[in-house]
Formats: structure tokens, C-alpha cells, sequence
């Protein structure tokens, strides 16, 4: 039979069940609700047939892993080489004691490390600014100068771990504090394997440590691709990030859209710098979070890959088939987790990171129970990197590729996703770029509609969060939190004060009037700024010279 | 009788902005009149608008951690430039235990995270005298 006429005969079929089975079942009972939607608002059929992906061709829209357009994974063999990172997000206090978080967290089988930076150091304040009153060690480890990171990382060899960092406006100052510590190591930088998030247009959609208005901060970014490129060929010069976007309220479809809108800005960058689109493309990462709507996010992941794919083939005309692979690291959702019945949460993360790994994520951070309460406790921790463990070595899924493929659902969402996110990006190309687009709040309002939408369909109980709006009890008192020990900030300000006492104050001087030079030319930043680093020059110091020429973002808030 | 005035402030250097803008829009929707005050401002930032603003509500967000720090600061600010008249309320990540030593500072209220926002509205409607048409 011709495909044409089968498909004819499924929809034909599926209309006389519907006549004679379904109605009947219907008149007898109605369903739950008179439509159903996904966690992202989108309409949800009762059933999936062959007919609803009729148009769709295997050989070219979903193919073979680690071939384009790369819908089954990035790789040829996925998990069955090698597992997903598990990477658990971590750092709070001074660096002494995520040094010793993360020696832990290796000693219990996590394979990467993933470092939490407090608030100023995100934003470029040193410990003792008076912006960081309240703040230091709070969200995750101060980190004021390269003294500080020779402690975080003391013990932990860089050539035998890889090593993502979650900086973004500050990422060249941290990644040469890094570089700096792999040369006191012995270790080549052209070893070293790590992420820096370095995404600042999600800073301005979304998660606000932005420092510098968006000229000069994606000549940071761009002149970190060219300097990597060169100098640290292993390393993820970005991480497009879709994940605060997502936690910030958006929908799967527009987390995917803006996520790509905004790596289409970079690669635009670093083609107007200069550089070959296949000279950097193969170090781009993305990051996007898994909410709750298991099948919806497992078509998002396969969905992104496909769109990625097309967008540096066709756009960018990239060659290297590097360029086109979108690889990427996942979180489950925060925003999902709840404050009441915290020990819901386990169930929460585990279904979501089973969803990473269906939709093959590379590596993954799962959320602690706790982490509505508090910065996550190390027992909490462990139960989270163990939800991982026991998905990659018990529960089977990791023993062949996209097991998910070929369902009608999947694959009739994945489709979906696709172009909803193609629709979207068309629509920000339109207002001329995602730079443009975020500079007149279009993403940011867009994700708060959503955000208020769903809070909405929370409130009128249209929406059920478990705990919360139904299955409720009354509640003894919270679990044990973690508390961040409050003398951190002075201990912070005593090292800051002894360290600007025993530095070559002279050096520091003349590192920061090259600095000066070199911000106010073209020239590439990473080495005048590596040179400030050595010097002992503060990550305070070092931004006020930037702030000082690139000036500071405002923003205009639309409520 | 006039509208409840409120000013949502994000204190700190905290991001986190969905829930405040969310509960922003909130307020409006209950007829209130509001004014957001973006991210990252000062506890003196956050008392000169809502001087400026004139407003009856206060509402605090942070989920960093600070707000044992910074919410203090606020309410001691604000009741020596506008009086005991303006309500202090906060919400975000707050443990339970930081909770009395905060109303001991003058916040009224916390607000979780899963507080629903009719529970928030109703509770500045009850403790916010709007008195007479002005």
C-alpha cells in the first residue's frame, strides 16, 4: 500500500472509532477536563496516529545519532560509550569550604564539577563593597581574586576534571583566575576541560547579573571565542542558556526559541569580529532546564537539536558538522520545586532528569529536595546525584539510543516545538536580532506573560501543584537547612585587607592602566586581563577600570 | 475610598525577579496601584521610591539569602522617614526560623513560596486603611 492510502485508512479508521467506540465511552462518562493542555499551555489530543506525523521523512528530519540534523543525539553511540556528566551545581561560603564540597561530591562518583559563584562576585564586586553587604557566600563561593581560587580548586587537578562555571558578565576575569591555577598546577591550558556560561543576553532577558550595556559585553564574549580558540581548544567558550528563561516563566517552546535566538546573536558576533564560523561554533553549549511535562520536555531536547542543526547549516552555511551538533547541559527545573511536603521533590527531580536523559542531554544537574527552603544540605545533595546513578545504571534507559523515537506523540510534539520556536525567531529576526529584541523588553515581556498565565491556571486550580493547591497537610516544622555560616563575609574582608597589604601594589597598578589601554582600544581583553589576574588585582578592581570605560547597564522595567 | 498604593521592591543584588513581577501584576489586577522597582536597589533606594511613590504597601522580595540583612534595614529605614502608617510585607526564599527575628523588625508578613496570591491580596486588604476618598 502507498503511504498516501494507508494514511487515508488510519484517519479513517480513527474516525468510525471515534464514532462508535469513543462517543459511546463519552456519553457514559465524560473526560477529566473539556481539553487538555501540556505544562506549556498547548493543546493536548486524546490520541496520536501515524497520520499526525504523515509528512514527516525519517531519513531526513530524524536520521541517525551524531549525524545531521542530529534529532537522535549528538552522538553515535549516546550512552552506551560514555554516560551524561553528572554535574551537581555547587558552591556556597568561602572557597575553603566548597573546596571541600566538591571533594565530596568526586568521592561520591560525581565526573564533573560545577561552580556556584555568590552575587558579587557574579556582578564584579569584591567581598568588602558595600553592595555586597549581606550577600557574600550566600548563593554560592566569594571568589575576590586569584588567591581565593588557588584555595577553591587546591587538591583538585585540572587536567583530570572538567569544570563548568556559572559566570557570565565576569567569565574572562574567572576563566584567567582559572588558567592561572592550571599554570601553578603544571597543566597546559590546551588540557583544560570546562564550561564558562559567559551568556549575557539571558542576564539582560532574565537572571540579571549583567554589569555593562550589550555593545561591550559581547565584545567580552567574543573576545573570549577568539582567545580560546587559540589557547584553549577544549574548553566551552558559552553556555546558551535557555534554563533562567524557562525558570523565569517561559514556555518549552519559547525557551527554545529565545535560546537559539540568542546563539544566532553570538555567532553573528563573532562573525562581525572576525572569526570563522567553524573556528568557534564547535565550542558553543547550550543549557536548558526540564520541567515537569515529561513527554513535552523530551520533544523540546530532540526539537532544539534539529532546529540548531538547520540554523548552522542553512544560516550560518557551517561545514564542520561540529558546528551544527547543539550539545548541552540540563537542569531540572527549580521553579518546580515546592516549600510544603519537600520530600515531593525527590519524585519531582527524578521524573525530570529521566526526561533529560530520554532526550539526551550531555551532561545533568538534578535538583535537591530542599532547595525551596534553602541552599541544599550535603544529604540532600547526595539523593539527588543518586536519582542519577540509579536512572543510568538501573533503570535500563540508557542501553540504547532515543528509545522515544518514531511515538506519534514525540514525534508530533517534537515537530510542533520545532516550528513554534522557528515562528518565534522569525518574529525576533524581525525586530532585528535578539540583542534588539531584548533592549525592548519583547522577551522579557513575553516571559512574564507566560509566567503570569501559569500562576493563574495555578491559582483557579486549573493547574494542580501537588502539596500545594491540592493534597495538602498540615505541616510539622521544615527539615534540617543549610545555613551559610554568617561570619563568611568578615573572614572575606580580612583576606581581602592582608592580600592588598602583601601584593606588589605596583604591579597591580601598572596591570590595570594596560587593562585601561587595551578596554578603550579593539584589542583582545583575555591577556591584559590574565596579566591583571597574576598580579593579584581584584575582580573588583579589575571591573571598576571596565565599568569605568563601558559603563553600566540600565534597565527599563516593564511590569 | 482610593486605591491601595504598593511598592514591590527586589533588594540585593538578587535576580530573581518572577515572583515580584508576578505578584506586581497581581495587585493591579485587585485594583491596586503599583510600582515595581527593578532589581538590585539599596534599602535607601527602596525607601526613596516609595517616598516618592507615596505608598501604604511595602513588599520585599529576595531569595539570596539577604534578607536577614537587608529587609531590617528597609523597615528601620521606613519607619523613621514615613512613619508606623506604611506596611512592611516580604516574600522569596525565606527559612521558618528567620521568620519571628524578621516581624520583630517590622515585617507583618512572609510570604512562602506556594503562598497563593488571593491569600497575599486579602492580607493587605485587611491591614492597609485606605480610609475616605481623598
Amino acid at each position: 500500500m502507498l503511504k498516501e492510502e494507508a494514511m487515508q485508512a488510519i484517519s479513517v479508521a480513527k474516525e468510525k472509532w471515534e464514532r462508535e467506540k469513543l462517543q459511546k465511552t463519552l456519553s457514559k462518562q465524560p473526560e477529566r477536563h473539556p481539553d487538555f493542555m501540556t505544562v506549556s499551555g498547548y493543546p493536548v489530543e486524546r490520541l496520536y496516529t501515524p497520520a499526525d506525523i504523515r509528512y514527516l521523512d525519517y531519513l531526513e528530519d530524524i536520521g541517525f545519532p551524531g549525524e545531521y540534523p542530529f534529532t537522535r543525539g549528538v552522538q553515535p553511540t549516546m550512552y552506551r560509550g560514555r554516560l551524561w556528566t553528572m554535574r551537581q551545581y555547587a558552591g556556597f561560603g568561602t572557597a575553603v569550604e566548597s573546596n571541600q564540597r566538591y571533594k565530596y561530591l568526586l568521592s561520591q562518583g560525581q565526573t564533573g564539577l560545577s561552580v556556584a559563584f555568590d552575587l558579587p562576585t557574579q556582578i564584579g564586586y569584591d567581598s568588602d563593597h558595600p553592595m555586597a553587604e549581606g550577600e557574600v557566600g550566600k548563593v554560592g563561593v566569594a571568589i575576590s581574586s586569584l588567591a581565593d581560587m588557588e584555595v577553591l580548586f587546591d587538591g583538585i587537578p585540572l587536567d583530570k576534571v572538567s569544570t563548568s562555571m556559572t559566570i557570565n558578565a565576569t567569565a574572562a576575569v574567572l576563566l584567567c583566575m582559572y588558567m592561572a591555577v592550571a599554570e601553578k598546577q603544571g597543566v597546559a591550558w590546551k588540557d583544560l576541560r570546562g564550561t564558562i556560561q559567559n551568556d549575557i543576553l539571558k542576564e539582560y532577558a532574565a537572571r540579571g547579573t549583567y554589569i555593562f550595556p550589550p555593545g561591550p559585553s559581547m565584545r567580552l564574549v567574543t573576545d573570549i571565542f577568539a582567545f580560546c580558540s587559540r589557547e584553549l581548544p577544549e574548553w566551552n567558550t558559552i553556555s546558551i542558556s535557555g534554563y533562567h528563561m524557562r525558570e523565569a516563566g517561559a514556555t518549552a517552546a519559547q525557551e527554545i526559541a529565545f535560546t537559539l535566538a540568542d546563539g544566532i546573536a553570538y555567532v553573528d558576533a563573532g562573525l562581525k569580529a572576525g572569526l570563522q564560523v567553524d573556528n568557534f561554533a564547535p565550542r558553543l553549549a547550550f543549557f536548558f532546564a526540564c520541567h515537569n511535562d515529561f513527554l513535552e520536555e523530551i520533544a523540546k531536547f530532540r526539537a532544539a537539536r534539529r532546529l540548531w542543526a538547520k540554523i548552522m547549516k542553512e544560516r550560518f552555511g557551517a561545514r564542520d558538522p561540529r558546528s551544527m551538533m547543539l550539545r548541552f547541559h540540563t537542569q531540572t527545573a527549580g521553579c518546580t520545586l515546592t516549600a510544603q511536603q519537600p520530600l515531593n521533590n525527590i519524585i519531582r527531580v527524578a521524573l525530570q532528569a529521566l526526561a533529560a536523559v530520554l532526550g539526551g542531554t550531555q551532561s545533568l544537574h538534578t535538583n535537591s529536595f530542599d532547595e525551596a527552603l534553602a541552599l541544599p544540605t550535603e544529604e540532600a545533595v547526595r539523593i539527588a546525584l543518586r536519582t542519577q546513578q540509579v536512572i543510568a545504571y538501573e533503570s535500563g534507559v540508557a542501553e540504547t539510543i532515543d528509545p522515544l523515537a518514531g511515538s506519534y506523540y514525540i514525534e508530533a510534539m517534537t515537530n510542533r516545538l520545532e516550528k513554534e520556536a522557528a515562528d518565534y525567531i522569525k518574529k525576533i529576526d524581525d525586530l532585528g536580532g535578539s540583542v534588539k529584541a531584548i533592549e525592548q523588553g519583547y522577551l522579557q515581556k513575553e516571559i512574564q506573560d507566560s509566567s503570569y498565565r501559569y500562576q493563574k491556571d495555578i491559582e483557579s486550580g486549573r493547574r494542580i501543584v501537588v502539596g500545594v493547591n491540592k493534597f495538602q497537610i498540615q505541616e510539622k516544622s521544615q527539615p534540617k537547612i543549610l545555613r551559610v555560616d554568617p561570619a563568611v563575609g568578615e573572614a572575606q574582608i580580612q583576606r581581602l585587607k592582608e592580600l592588598r597589604a602583601q601584593r606588589d601594589n605596583r604591579a597591580v597598578q601598572e596591570s590595570l592602566a594596560k587593562l585601561r589601554q587595551v578596554a578603550v582600544s579593539e584589542d583582545n581583553l583575555m591577556p591584559v586581563i590574565y596579566q591583571a589576574v597574576k598580579t593579584y588585582a581584584t575582580l573588583g578592581e579589575i571591573c571598576d577600570v571596565l565599568r569605568d570605560v563601558f559603563g553600566e547597564y540600565r534597565p527599563v522595567e516593564i511590569v | 475610598m482610593r486605591k491601595i498604593r504598593v511598592l514591590v521592591a527586589k533588594v540585593g543584588l538578587d535576580g530573581h525577579d518572577r515572583g515580584a513581577k508576578v505578584i506586581a501584576r497581581a495587585f493591579r489586577d485587585a485594583g491596586m496601584e503599583v510600582v515595581y522597582t527593578g532589581i538590585r536597589q539599596t534599602p535607601e533606594q527602596v525607601v526613596a521610591a516609595a517616598i516618592q511613590e507615596d505608598v501604604d504597601v511595602v513588599g520585599l522580595s529576595s531569595l539570596s539569602g539577604a534578607h536577614e540583612h537587608l529587609f531590617p534595614r528597609v523597615a528601620k529605614l521606613v519607619k523613621k522617614q514615613m512613619g508606623d502608617k506604611v506596611l512592611i510585607v516580604g516574600g522569596g526564599i525565606i527559612p521558618e526560623e528567620d521568620i519571628p527575628a524578621l516581624k520583630e523588625a517590622g515585617i507583618t508578613a512572609v510570604f512562602g513560596p506556594g503562598t497563593s496570591l488571593k491569600e497575599i491580596i486579602d492580607f493587605i486588604k485587611a491591614n492597609v486603611d485606605v480610609g475616605q476618598a481623598d
